[in-house]
């Protein structure tokens, strides 16, 4: 039974040693944003844009901290040039913890503009992705995270509306 | 003055450091004049070095030198407000403002006429900024350094590229030798 996904995912987060995150908002990561900014031993460093994001992870990591983003599906748009000449070309481990808008129960129409072309996207640039749909998928973070930092690659957790609790 | 001369004058003060060098001809001029296993060369990702700096000085004390240029600065502008706002003071952005993109021609760029930079930095609060020339540039970068605080230098010179090679060495290779160097 998970208590709290917000606490989750962040206990996670740090028990895989990451320290550093960084966020661009959306309306469904509010509360693990919340939580991201208050854990102690976590710095937060807010992103004005995904891109920028990826260039702060990717120096902390050569710093020697793990680090993570979390931002919306819109940002794959956003970021495909710093995954692939970044993230990719340099092999930095970087979990993306993305809000997946645009699904069933949807109420803004341009959010299904990104949505259609999300998994697309994620697959053609191979970046292992993985589906959070209810709550107890959670579970598999700890696993995700590992298999990260164990290969050295960007990869995708698509947390879709159903798992944060709907619109 | 030129970037590669500025390079040149300011090589003896950048070895050593942590270095986060910019896209194309900048990185390449770097690499020609005094390659080290403390730059990091960025091979390609536009506008990231200030970035990339900054999540390196946040991560480790040691000092970090992210070597700029104003076109790759523009692109990722939101970059200033997050360094004001995450003050790190092992940083220290250098700023080669010469006014145009220099690795695709030399088309000016907004901070070669009406724009400021280091106005954009103060705006957005940073507290220690530095415009000089390029003559000055050493000196303001040993400045900075003995300061011990959070840096922004925008270093006003003329626009020009030195020929040199492109950078051949494995993305991964120059990673892996960085990080030692970080971690030496």
């Amino acid at each position: 039974m998970v208590e709290d996904i917000n606490v989750r995912i962040v206990d996670d987060l740090v028990a895989n040693g990451v320290t550093l995150i960084t966020t661009v908002p959306c309306k469904q990561l509010a509360e693990v944003i919340r939580e991201v900014e208050y854990r102690e031993g976590v710095l937060h460093i807010p992103s004005n844009k995904e891109d920028e994001g990826m260039g702060l992870c990717a120096g902390a990591f050569m710093g020697g901290r793990r680090a993570a983003i979390i931002m919306q599906n819109t940002a794959v748009g956003v970021t495909i040039n710093a995954l692939t000449t970044l993230i990719q070309y340099y092999r930095i481990p970087l979990p993306m913890l993305i809000s997946y808008r645009g699904g069933l129960g949807e109420p803004v129409a341009c959010q299904v503009e990104m949505a259609v072309h999300t998994e697309a996207l994620l697959a053609e640039l191979n970046i292992p992705t993985f589906h959070f749909r209810r709550t107890a998928d959670v579970e598999d973070l700890d696993k995700i995270l590992k298999f990260t930092f164990m290969c050295n690659k960007p990869v995708a957790i698509l947390s879709h509306t159903s798992f944060w609790g709907g619109y | 003055m030129i970037r590669s001369e500025i390079f040149r004058e300011i090589a003896p003060v950048l070895r050593d450091r942590l270095v986060v060098c910019n896209i194309g001809i900048p990185s390449q001029e770097l690499y020609a004049i005094d390659d080290q296993p403390t730059n990091f060369y960025m091979l390609g990702t536009m506008g990231l070095a200030s970035s990339i700096g900054l999540g390196l000085a946040l991560s480790q004390p040691k000092p970090v030198v992210a070597i700029d240029g104003d076109g790759s600065v523009l692109t990722n502008l939101g970059t200033l407000a997050t360094i004001a706002n995450n003050v790190a003071d092992n940083f220290i952005l250098l700023i080669i403002d010469n006014g145009s993109y220099g690795s695709t021609g030399d088309q000016p760029t907004y901070a070669g006429a009406r724009t400021s930079l280091a106005r954009v930095a103060e705006a957005c609060g940073c507290e220690r900024v530095v415009e000089c020339r390029g003559e000055a540039t050493r000196d303001a970068l040993e400045d900075a350094l003995a300061s011990g605080e959070m840096t922004i230098i925008v270093c006003k010179c003329d626009s020009g590229n030195a020929k040199m090679p492109v950078i051949t060495m494995d993305p991964v290779t120059i990673r892996d030798r960085f990080m030692a160097a970080v971690a030496d």
